[in-house]
């Protein structure tokens, strides 16, 4: 699925990743007056190439911790840092891959793509990143189709090349393949490690599948009820590719639904 | 249960059919063809059978065109294999043709021949084609006229209806100030404004011009508002974590995103600047195709009437094809768009 040519492209372009340190990060919601607190005091240091996935039971807050490393929000309390740089507002160099894929419907598969260096004023020298982008995810030749056009899983993978044609340094993934069938789950997994591996950058996946948190992150953190609270920090140490029927994910997996409160299920 | 074949059920129907399959397609392709001829052959012979009752000098010219139309409904239709894309036209609007042909020749006979229709108010063909020919250059220094006061009107409203509503979408403290201004002026009637604009503005053209803004700029603002306003938030976010600057996020996600809106205001302030053009013209501007329907009244010129009504008809209906193509071409990522 992924051209050579693309393969040497990114090779060239080793983006590495970023350190990102959340400290002490409280946040709240105003609703009706009310004030309805959704993370309190969370810290979390990640390493630079580490893939986390943020698990947790559902509304509990993960989302609203995304919208903060990306900086579209600031938090109430605490800070966070990009290497050593506090998060104030959005940079390119942390983008968002969400649950849905928002591509823009007026403009064709590779306009979509060419977004973020059209945002950022370079898209006239940096034409080639666009079609290596796309070649990375397998859609060069819908380049100029229409959003609407496209298929469940081929909308998320323009939106995968949207954000990977920026060189992030941090990859933020908001349950993005929440909404796909099982098997374009499943495929776009292996090609999530796969682009980590090659290209090196920082993942951060919220999640609410155990499974896919443990077949794909080399850490595993599980927060609470809302107000959302660290409640434990799992270290994944297996190679890739894994197997979902590995007895090790296995184990770990009985214990992170029994800190999810579901260890009756099993 | 036996097991029931389809053929058995169509065996009765088989051999009627095989009969004769040339003679059910030739019907079914050029009979609305041929009828189209009759029709027209009946019109013509109308024109010429009787005598007028009037004094109308197209009525010859008139039945020969009849005559002319019939054989190229006929000809045109039978051969349509030949004639190419010209002939699949042709063959598809045949049905239109003995309409046409049918109301054409009903109408000759019930106003030039027996005057069965009272005379001066409803004229006979040949009397509007008389007008067409003979009134050609004062009803094209209407058409004229009409056309630069109602596109200079509706671009100044456009525009201005446009910015404002992208304004007003955008930002609050420009909402602030003109909503209310807004709904106070906007669904006033722009007719309402007749007598004051004649009196204010230095002239009527001007006075005529601010008006035919003013009734396209209200919907075009309005929509373009909502439009703006209601652009999903999601959009917004995905720009801005790519980097996008406030001005990206107005010129490439809320204006491409509002442009459905912006087009139905567009189509909306099209039709209500028509109506205030021709109130306009008729009242205070001394030219345009309004202006020639109040001055052919004047002059009981009915026919000449109903030469500009169809003039003024074509006029607008080619003025929404012309701005619906606008439409399909910037909206190509749109499904299902209405054709026009």
């Amino acid at each position: 699925m992924v051209a050579a040519t693309a393969l040497a492209e990114i090779d060239a372009h080793p983006a590495a990743g970023a350190a990102l340190d959340i400290e002490q990060v409280s946040h709240a919601f105003d609703i009706d007056g009310a004030e309805l607190p959704v993370l309190s005091d969370v810290s979390i240091s990640v390493e630079p190439g580490e893939f986390v996935a943020l698990l947790g039971p559902s509304g509990c807050g993960k989302s609203t911790l995304l919208r903060l490393v990306a900086g579209l929000d600031k938090p109430r309390s605490g800070t966070l840092r990009e290497d050593e740089a506090r998060i104030t507002r959005p940079h390119p160099s942390r983008v968002v891959v969400f649950q849905d894929p928002t591509l823009f419907p007026w403009r064709t598969v590779w306009d979509n793509v060419a977004l973020g260096l059209e945002a950022q004023g370079i898209l006239k020298s940096q034409r080639h990143r666009v079609d290596a982008a796309l070649d990375l995810v397998g859609l060069a030749s819908f380049r100029n189709a229409y959003p609407h056009q496209l298929s469940g899983g081929m909308a998320q993978r323009v939106a995968l090349a949207r954000a990977l044609v920026n060189d992030p340094k941090i990859l933020i993934l908001d349950e993005p393949l929440g909404k796909l069938d099982s098997l374009t789950r499943i495929t776009m997994q292996a090609e999530l490690v796969s682009l980590w591996q090659r290209k090196g950058f920082t993942t951060l996946l919220v999640t609410h599948d155990a499974e896919e948190a443990l077949v794909l992150a080399n850490r595993v953190i599980v927060f609470s009820d809302r107000p959302a609270r660290v409640k434990a920090d799992i270290r994944v140490d297996r190679p890739y590719p894994r197997h979902r029927g590995d007895p090790y994910l296995a184990d770990l997996r009985r214990q992170i639904l029994g800190l999810l409160g579901l260890d009756a299920t099993w | 249960m036996s097991t029931y074949s389809l053929s058995d059920g169509l065996a009765s129907g088989a051999p009627h059919l095989s009969r004769a399959p040339w003679r059910a397609s030739w019907v079914r392709d050029s009979g609305a063809g041929v009828l189209a001829s009759v029709a027209w052959i009946a019109f013509g012979l109308s024109c010429l059978w009787w005598e007028d009752v009037g004094d109308w000098s197209r009525t010859h010219s008139l039945g020969i065109t009849a005559f002319v139309i019939a054989a190229v409904a006929l000809f045109g239709t039978v051969g349509a294999d030949y004639l190419g894309s010209t002939g699949r036209a042709l063959r598809q609007r045949a049905p239109w043709l003995v309409v046409l042909g049918v109301f054409l020749t009903l109408w000759e006979v019930a106003t030039a021949k027996f005057a069965w229709l009272p005379l001066p108010f409803f004229p006979p063909p040949q009397s509007i084609i008389e007008v067409y020919t003979d009134d050609l250059p004062k009803l094209l220094d209407s058409v004229f006229a009409s056309v630069k006061l109602q596109l200079g009107g509706y671009l100044i409203g456009a525009t201005v209806g446009f910015l404002t509503g992208v304004s007003i979408g955008w930002s609050r403290a420009v909402g602030y100030w003109v909503h209310p201004v807004l709904r106070f002026i906007g669904p006033l009637p722009a007719t309402a404004w007749l007598p004051i604009a004649f009196f204010t503005f230095p002239s009527s053209w001007s006075a005529s011009t601010f008006l035919i803004a003013l009734a396209t700029g209200f919907p075009v603002t309005v929509l373009t508002w909502s439009g703006v306003a209601s652009v999903s938030n999601a959009y917004y976010d995905v720009a801005r974590t790519l980097g996008a600057k406030p001005s990206f996020l107005v010129l490439k996600v809320a204006i491409p995103a509002a442009l459905p809106h912006v087009f139905v205001g567009l189509f909306m302030g099209l039709g209500s600047s028509f109506a205030v053009l021709v109130v306009a013209e008729m009242i205070g501007v001394k030219a345009g195709l309004g202006w020639y329907l109040q001055w052919a009244q004047g002059w009981a010129a009915y026919a000449n009437m109903y030469a500009a009504l169809i003039v003024m008809s074509l006029l607008c209906s080619g003025a929404i094809t012309l701005l619906f193509s606008i439409r399909d071409r910037l909206l190509v990522w749109q499904k299902g768009t209405v054709k026009w």
